[in-house]
């Protein structure tokens, strides 16, 4: 009985589990018994998390591919993937498998380095992102104390990735793919940037977990006021542009450039940027959980009218459930985009940016500045 | 220092994660290299000419207009995260006021000339 309301803590906890119970047990077996140095001990530490975190991100890619062609499914009134596995949950893995057959081409006339170096990028790139995801209080890989500036560096990287994917192809095809989406991608960085800076200044950390901590009140959406929304909403729309998302999908608008920046690609290296779109989409997601609806934080509304709390029920779901819950709603969000809206032009991309999206963020940004100046006490 | 030692940590995993989808591929896919397969697609068709030639970058414009303002972001971030710790609020207001504003008047000045039109 002890041990099963043990292993519910643990699961509902499992933050505390690591630091208070696995860590000090791989200390003493490591150090004590076996009397290894203390950077071993680390380095078995951080072995275990990227292991564990190598497989969170296999199968939670694997479970959004499934759950992206489920919901263009019954968007499209089909029932979507159903003959592998039950509910053809399977699929994906059988889809994997396929690709993983498949030959692996390198054009003749490729720049080869270059070429074999894009999907390494690509994919550690978002990888490196997920360090600084908070997925519960305590369990984080590591609290940054510049969490939000190093994920948009880290994201940023990406767009090298397939502008070296469009060049080092040796094809029109990918090369022009390539770069419009340099121009889409560079354009869209700032726009997301702006939204999350005016959380920062709002909460006056750049450490993802304390900005979460910073919401304990109230999600920042409804307490920045009407600018929480603006911001939220540029947000949302430049990063589905910066991920390449439909309906910014240019880099691989299909019916123009066939595949776009990996028409090249084959088996494995075409799986790493497919995987790393949808890790993308995972980040993202986070990211907007994290700035805007409170992270791990439960359901906490506070507006002038209403409030609404659900202090002592919140603990009912774990934070870590929370966290996802707001995620998956916002990958559903996005998914619903994508058979909603139908696929932008190039001009109108850029005047979005460049005309609306950009001025509306400064403006956005000088108004939370503002309200944070008033809000504070006089010196 | 340990915290950027994950960050490291995260870098090496990420390329183990594509040797090792490379690698597991490498036991069961087929190797008939051939060069027709070595060929770059273009549907089909024999390619004409390379890749890799001169042609007009539409986003010059752009990536210059882009660059003035990533690096007026990286001004802002420290503005932003110290602008309630400062504890002088109308200072830092009127600072990044003139700061944006030239900004403001620099987006104007390239929209008016029409650089951010897409060729």
């Amino acid at each position: 009985m002890t041990i099963l309301k043990l292993i519910l803590r643990w699961i509902a906890h499992p933050g505390d589990f690591a630091l208070d119970t696995a860590r000090p047990f791989l200390h003493q077996l490591l150090v004590t018994r076996l009397g290894l140095p203390e950077l071993a001990f680390t380095v078995v530490c951080m072995l275990i998390i990227g292991v564990i975190m190598l497989t969170f991100v296999s199968l939670s890619a694997f479970w959004l591919i499934y759950m992206e062609r489920k919901v263009c499914a019954y968007f499209q009134q089909r029932v979507g993937p159903n003959r592998v596995g039950p509910f053809g949950l399977l699929q994906t893995i059988a889809d994997a498998l396929k690709l993983m057959q498949k030959e692996d081409l390198i054009p003749a006339k490729a720049d080869r380095p270059i070429f074999l170096i894009a999907p390494v990028l690509a994919m550690t790139a978002t990888f490196m992102v997920l360090a600084v995801i908070p997925f519960d209080k305590n369990l984080i890989v590591t609290d940054l104390n510049i969490g939000v500036l190093y994920i948009t560096a880290v994201s940023g990287l990406g767009v090298l990735s397939i502008l070296m994917a469009g060049w080092a192809s040796a094809n029109k095809y990918p090369l022009l793919g390539g770069m419009r989406s340099a121009a889409h991608i560079i354009s869209y960085v700032l726009s997301p940037a702006l939204p999350v800076l005016s959380v920062v200044l709002f909460t006056g950390t750049l450490s993802t977990q304390k900005i979460v901590e910073a919401q304990a009140g109230g999600w920042n959406l409804l307490a920045m006021g009407p600018m929480g929304v603006v911001a939220a909403l540029v947000f949302l729309t430049a990063s589905t542009a910066e991920i390449n998302r439909a309906p910014f999908d240019l880099p691989e608008a299909e019916s123009e450039l066939t595949a776009g920046f990996s028409t090249e690609y084959s088996g494995m290296r075409f799986s790493m940027f497919y995987l790393a779109e949808f890790i993308n989409m995972f980040i993202v997601s986070a990211m907007f959980a994290v700035l805007f609806l409170g992270g791990w934080q439960p359901l906490v509304i506070h507006l002038p009218l209403v409030h609404l709390t659900l202090g002592p029920w919140g603990g009912f779901l774990p934070g870590w459930a929370w966290f996802l819950a707001k995620t998956y709603a916002v990958i559903f969000v996005l998914m619903w985009f994508r058979w909603t809206f139908p696929r932008v032009r190039v001009d109108q991309l850029m005047k979005l940016e460049w005309k609306i999206l950009l001025p509306i963020s400064f403006a956005n940004l000088a108004l939370v500045a503002v309200m944070v100046a008033l809000s504070m006490p006089k010196a | 220092m340990l915290n950027y030692g994950y960050v490291a940590f995260f870098l090496f995993f990420g390329v183990v994660f594509v040797a090792g989808g490379l690698a597991a591929s490498f036991f069961i896919r087929p190797r008939n290299p051939s060069a027709v397969k070595s060929s770059i697609y273009e549907c089909g068709v024999e390619p004409v000419g390379g890749a890799w030639m001169q042609f007009h970058v539409g986003t010059y414009m752009i990536a210059l207009i882009f660059v003035v303002f990533e690096v007026e972001t990286a001004f802002l971030f420290p503005w932003a995260t110290v602008f309630r710790a400062l504890g002088r609020p109308m200072l830092a207001l009127t600072e990044m006021g003139i700061f944006l504003g030239i900004l403001a008047l620099g987006l104007a000045y390239a929209w008016r000339k029409g650089a951010l039109e897409w060729l």
